[in-house]
């Protein structure tokens, strides 16, 4: 197990890629220290931010790296990762985890923006919150979240899960606006609360919220009452939910299961079955 | 420069060991030998600097598409070197680095080749900013309202006089058309589909405005041909109508100069119904072309990637929006010209894009004379320009072109002609559609070859044609003609094994056309301006002081 810790503050952004299971394998710690990252517009190596230690405990993956300390402001890490685990003691910039396809990341406090973005494989597991954009493309790009799964125990910010084609995303806190735009697949689980405009523009897909949602849009329709519904193979969850379909803008056909328990305000809907 | 292997066609030189002199960026009989730099090319591929006949590199079109599409920017950065600046983009290039990149493949000639006239001050800022390169541009003039009320007129030499106004004040290069008659009717929301429909108002036809302007390039000696986009491009079953319009300037043939070019023909030659019956019409237009002299065209290659389409025909890009359902710009260009933009993935598996792909080879297989058609990719609209080498392989290799037939469409691969054409463009013929042919259509007469009295631009690769089997090591072939092993720009060194040594300006050309009395612009074309533009006369032609580095070339028109 490779353990970084950071030598110094961070106060400028850090890009660093080449933090990932599939770069350090097979390689010596000076190999490792000698990496290339971008700090703001100058180049240096990995050893001049972080202090690259091994540790090797009993029963432990060989392909893991453990940060120890604040990386808010380190980008990148786990880019396109295949295999392996990244353990997070601290907080993580924007990108985590951005295109991978197999393999661990577990941050044991909050992310940063564009956590899993267009991630192919794989789980990313964060205890606290995280930004906007979870799971979400770079900006401009229309391939979002294509497998894989994202665990938030925390609150998300707007636009999560944009895009997103397949996979899940389960956020036990709180949503903010725009849960699933234009998504085509895949599954949102909204645990908490919900900001309004969830599932604009989605023509497939399945946005799940148990706690209360602000408003649905005009461009859904009401298509019934459901006791149960399926969140992955072998998870269900109990309702009963309102099933709403839309978004009949896109002419599309994606899912918004909303709790009728937490949502009274939406039983107006029930006179139109 | 000695002992490298020249490939020269515009002098006859076909692979012989020559060596080249230049002096005060000029190709020169001889120097003096013991006080020049000598650079010893042994083994190497000696060919003129590359030139790019259509490429969209400069101008609102290239730029609104940067804007569209940063997802294109963020996978390909260039950090900037102690002489090159930084950059991005990979189908839209950022200014700065198109110009390194054009240069890292040997080229140093490119021609932009749509530039709606309101939008010539952009044009030309973005030229200027794009180094290593000489460059020029083409206005639109096919469907801008003065050219369409003189053809209804049938005043063709007061249409002759404006046109050469019109080119000296946006400091253009040749006569662009884009689906004459198309984009006039886009503003009111039609296109035409034939040589023959009306276009609201004037009560001219496509036929007419093709052949106008035709003449009017006769009548003005201007050094290239009309540079054509055909009408009913990127339709099924459009070779019908390239071939209508190539007939119908057949008139106007005559031995020493081509009329027309039909620019990315790959998107002209489709046969069938619809996208399901798509078929090649490349052997019919190489046919016609093999007995014909008065046509030129260029490839409009695709390439399996992701890129950005980006046209004048509005009408066009609307059909691949709907078609695509991607982001999209369109754009009517108040009384000259429309817009488009529509960003697009060419795939293997996908029928119609493997056809297409095996179309652009066909043309260039087929047509037997190489003088007639040239290299491009109609960049970025059949993919980006950085993608020649791939193309260069599948020209000098049926095993190349094998390799990507096996990966392409079953259906398109079991309908395409490729497996049937055993041609292998030899290195001379390359030269002659990457440069010498390009030059030659665009009536450059100092680009394109090393003859005495040519700018010193000159492209070597690092692969010896006496010893390499193309058809075999096609690869290598590929590699070298990706990162050239020198290329000189006005004989100074700009790059050197695929890097960029020095920052050189490049020139800006266009043609100062001289009629016979000056030009008046009347009270009631400047009332005109007022009330349709909203630019004013005074601000609307281009200064000689808005180009970097000008370079007039002198035309004397017939009226």
């Amino acid at each position: 197990m490779i353990v970084l810790t950071p030598s110094r503050q961070l106060p400028f952004p850090v890009m660093a890629e080449c933090i990932s299971p599939d770069v350090f394998q097979e390689k010596t710690l000076e190999e490792i220290g000698e990496l290339a990252v971008w700090e703001g517009n100058k180049q240096k190596k990995l050893a001049d931010l972080f202090k690259v230690e091994e540790q090797n405990r009993e029963g432990e993956n060989e392909a893991t790296i453990t940060i120890c300390g604040d990386v808010a402001e380190v980008r990148r890490i786990g880019a396109s990762m295949t295999i392996g685990e990244i353990m997070i003691e601290g907080n993580v910039g924007m990108h985590l985890g951005e295109e991978m396809k197999g393999g661990k990341i577990t941050v044991h406090g909050n992310a940063e923006s564009w956590a899993g973005s267009m991630m192919k494989g794989g789980t990313i597991e964060i205890y606290g919150s995280a930004g906007d954009y979870l799971g979400a493309p770079y900006r401009g790009c229309g391939e979002g979240m294509r497998g894989g799964q994202i665990v938030v125990h925390g609150d998300v910010g707007s636009e999560a899960g944009a895009y997103m084609k397949k996979g899940l995303l389960k956020i036990k806190g709180n949503a903010g606006q725009f849960a699933g735009l234009r998504m085509h697949g895949g599954t949102i689980l909204v645990e908490g609360n919900c900001e309004a405009r969830a599932g604009a523009c989605m023509t497939e897909g399945k946005i799940v919220v148990i706690g209360f949602l602000e408003s649905v849009l005009p461009t859904f329709t009401i298509e019934g009452v459901r006791n149960k519904v399926k969140i992955k193979e072998t998870d269900s969850i109990e309702g009963p939910f309102y099933i709403f379909s839309g978004d009949l803008a896109e002419r599309g056909n994606g899912k918004l299961y909303v709790s009728k328990r937490k949502n009274p305000h939406l039983s107006v809907f029930e006179k139109l079955l | 420069m000695s002992n490298g292997v020249v490939f020269d066609p515009l002098n006859g030189i076909d692979g012989e060991k020559v060596d080249i002199a230049v002096k005060d960026g000029k190709i020169v009989k001889s120097v003096s030998e013991h006080r020049a730099k000598k650079i010893d090319v042994a083994g190497m591929i000696v060919m003129p600097g590359g030139v790019d006949i259509h490429s969209h590199i400069a101008g609102s079109e290239v730029n609104t598409g940067r804007l569209l599409r940063p997802e294109d920017h963020f996978k390909d950065s260039e950090c900037k070197t102690s002489v090159t600046r930084s950059g991005v983009g990979y189908s839209i290039p950022s200014t700065f680095t198109t110009g390194y990149r054009y240069a890292r493949m040997g080229y140093t000639t490119v021609m932009n080749p749509s530039m709606p006239p309101l939008e010539a001050k952009h044009t030309h800022e973005e030229l200027n900013d794009i180094p290593l390169i000489d460059k020029a541009t083409y206005p639109l003039l096919g469907d801008w309202w003065f050219v369409l009320e003189y053809l209804s007129q049938g005043n063709i030499e007061e249409l002759a006089r404006h046109v050469a106004w019109m080119i000296n004040s946006t400091k253009g290069y040749a006569i662009k058309i884009v689906n004459p008659g198309g984009l006039e009717s886009w503003g009111f929301g039609h296109n035409v589909t034939s040589l023959d429909d009306q276009i609201p108002h004037f009560c001219i036809t496509p036929r007419e405005i093709i052949l106008g302007l035709c003449r009017v390039n006769k009548l003005l000696n201007l050094p290239h041909s009309v540079h054509l986009h055909t009408n009913n491009l990127g339709k099924p079953g459009n070779y019908k109508t390239a071939l209508e319009t190539m007939k119908y300037v057949e008139e106007l043939a005559n031995d020493e100069k081509p009329a027309v070019h039909i620019t990315h023909c790959q998107f002209s030659a489709f046969t069938g119904d619809d996208w399901r019956t798509l078929g090649s019409g490349a052997e019919e237009i190489a046919k016609y072309l093999n007995g014909h002299s008065h046509v030129t065209i260029d490839m409009g290659q695709v390439i399996f990637t992701d890129t950005t389409t980006m046209t004048a025909d509005g009408p066009f890009q609307f059909g691949l929006y709907e078609l695509t359902g991607n982001k999209w710009v369109n754009h009517d260009v108040e009384t000259e010209t429309s817009a488009g933009i529509v960003p697009f993935r060419y795939r293997k598996k996908s029928f119609a894009h493997a056809t297409q792909w095996s179309i652009g080879l066909e043309l260039a297989l087929l047509v037997k004379d190489s003088w007639k058609i040239y290299m491009t990719t109609d960049h970025p609209n059949g993919g980006p320009f950085t993608a020649y080498p791939k193309i260069i392989a599948w020209l000098i290799s049926k095993k190349a072109r094998k390799a990507t037939l096996k990966k392409i469409n079953p259906k398109a691969r079991s309908r395409s002609l490729l497996p049937s054409i055993d041609r292998e463009l030899s290195f001379y013929e390359l030269a002659i559609m990457t440069r010498a042919g390009q030059a030659k259509a665009l009536g450059l007469k100092h680009k394109g070859h090393l003859g005495v009295g040519a700018d010193a631009d000159i492209a070597v690769y690092n692969v010896n044609p006496h010893k390499t089997d193309p058809s075999k090591e096609y690869k290598k072939v590929r590699k070298a003609f990706k990162r050239a092993a020198y290329t000189i720009k006005g004989g100074k060194v700009v790059v050197k094994n695929g890097e960029v040594l020095k920052h050189v300006e490049g020139a800006t050309m266009w043609l100062d056309v001289k009629i016979s009395e000056p030009f008046k612009v009347t009270a009631d074309m400047k009332r005109r301006f007022r009330e349709y533009w909203t630019v004013e006369y005074e601000n609307y032609p281009v200064t000689d002081r808005y180009l970097e580095i000008s370079q007039p070339i002198p035309v004397k028109a017939e009226v």
